[in-house]
């Protein structure tokens, strides 16, 4: 028996269990998002995956797929509700983007891009947390990181690492590394783990490879 | 009927987004018989006079961007914070984890192969650098934001097409950059 809930005026199938955003990327539709990954549990933090279910906001990634649910995501509220978020995740760290080796790849920045974002209106917040470059192939600016936990749940879920955690409140919370001594070179976590390539901006990156693809041929770059 | 005249302003600028706007090449000519410069680095006037159009580049990192850019918000109808730099503060704002003091006496004190006796520069003559880099927005209300270090010469005749035919610059998505 099939089963569908509505998606801007769609029918989308899904399967028991389904959330909304798995069932509708599964049929083909974008649903803009940060800190979803199917491959691991939700998460929830990012927001921006928030649609109308029935009238009402939620968050496409920790909403179950129902028979009948009338959905509702290229709404231009909606839309305007993204461009503020992304902007708040913007004003949050140091986005500098013309100088982030991330630039052309980075999920952020398209997201950004997509949602027509161009300039912010709050004030920055210019955090300053110390670059951990202690590692020999990674390195870490958590001035970038949007806390999507995407790197601490591959960490858990997929490596069985368990590398990172999220530490402190409000403002304050940050990417902590599960070390005796905090620092990255002192983790478990190597170069190749699915947690240290996860990562959707320039908080985790590979050390000695920056700035390797043209531009005009980077992943998020239009023609 | 008088042309609408446009002031443009480089604070804690690099030129590069009024090189983009050079970069329109000959439509320089179409836009020459569109408008009118006021105050410029491009004309030899010294202050801005009422203007339709102010676009500024960089951020505030001493007190004179700041007394300049109230001085074009005072003067101009419509203002554009124009690439990143007077967006978010851009790359000059990665001083801002420094202390400016610091910093200042790394530079003319305590640099390898500096003159004997040489020290901060004090004279009055110089504005004095603000503790942070700030985005323009911070301090003035800005109309339009022209994104990109620095915006591509179409995006910025895009903007300016558009302010001056009276409709809202916005941008399509493959004019919006931030690098």
């Amino acid at each position: 028996m099939s089963t569908t809930f509505d998606l801007d005026g769609q029918p989308v199938p899904f399967q028991p269990g389904d959330t909304v955003i798995a069932a509708a990327t599964r049929a083909g539709h974008t649903i803009p998002h940060l800190c979803w990954d199917p491959r691991l549990g939700p998460s929830g933090a990012c927001r921006l995956c928030t649609v109308e279910v029935n009238g009402r906001p939620a968050a496409a990634c920790t909403t179950r797929a129902l028979a009948g649910l009338r959905v509702a995501c290229q709404t231009e509220p909606l839309q305007q509700r993204r461009r503020q978020l992304l902007q708040m995740m913007f004003v949050e760290g140091n986005h500098f983007c013309p100088s982030c080796e991330k630039s052309g790849g980075c999920a952020l920045q398209s997201a950004a891009y997509a949602a027509g974002m161009t300039g912010p209106q709050w004030e920055e917040f210019y955090p300053q947390r110390a670059v951990d470059a202690s590692h020999p192939a990674l390195w870490l600016d958590t001035n970038r990181c949007i806390l999507c936990k995407l790197c601490v749940r591959a960490s858990t879920e997929l490596d069985g690492k368990g590398v990172f955690a999220i530490g402190g409140h409000g403002i304050h919370t940050h990417l902590i590394v599960h070390s005796p001594s905090g620092r990255l070179a002192d983790s478990a976590i190597a170069a190749t783990d699915e947690a240290a390539q996860i990562c959707p901006v320039g908080a985790i990156l590979p050390k000695r490879r920056g700035f390797a693809v043209p531009i005009g041929e980077r992943p998020q770059d239009t023609p | 009927m008088s042309r609408p005249r446009i002031a443009t302003v480089s604070l804690a600028g690099c030129f590069g987004c009024h090189m983009s706007l050079l970069d329109i090449d000959e439509r320089l000519f179409a836009l020459a018989e569109l408008v009118e410069f006021d105050r410029s680095p491009l004309t030899d006037l010294k202050e801005v006079g009422p203007c339709d159009i102010g676009l500024i580049e960089g951020g505030l990192c001493n007190a004179e961007n700041v007394e300049v850019l109230r001085d074009f918000r005072r003067q101009c109808r419509v203002l554009v914070a124009v690439g990143a730099c007077a967006i978010n503060g851009g790359l000059p704002a990665q001083r801002n984890g420094r202390d400016i003091g610091r910093l200042m006496a790394e530079v003319y004190h305590a640099r390898p192969g500096l003159a004997e006796g040489s020290g901060i520069p004090n004279d009055p003559e110089l504005p004095l650098p603000l503790a942070r880099v700030h985005p323009i927005h911070e301090v003035v209300h800005i109309d339009h934001f022209l994104p990109g270090c620095p915006p591509s010469a179409d995006a910025i005749w895009a903007c300016l097409t558009a302010l001056l035919d009276g409709r809202d610059p916005a941008l399509p998505r493959p004019l919006i950059r931030y690098d």
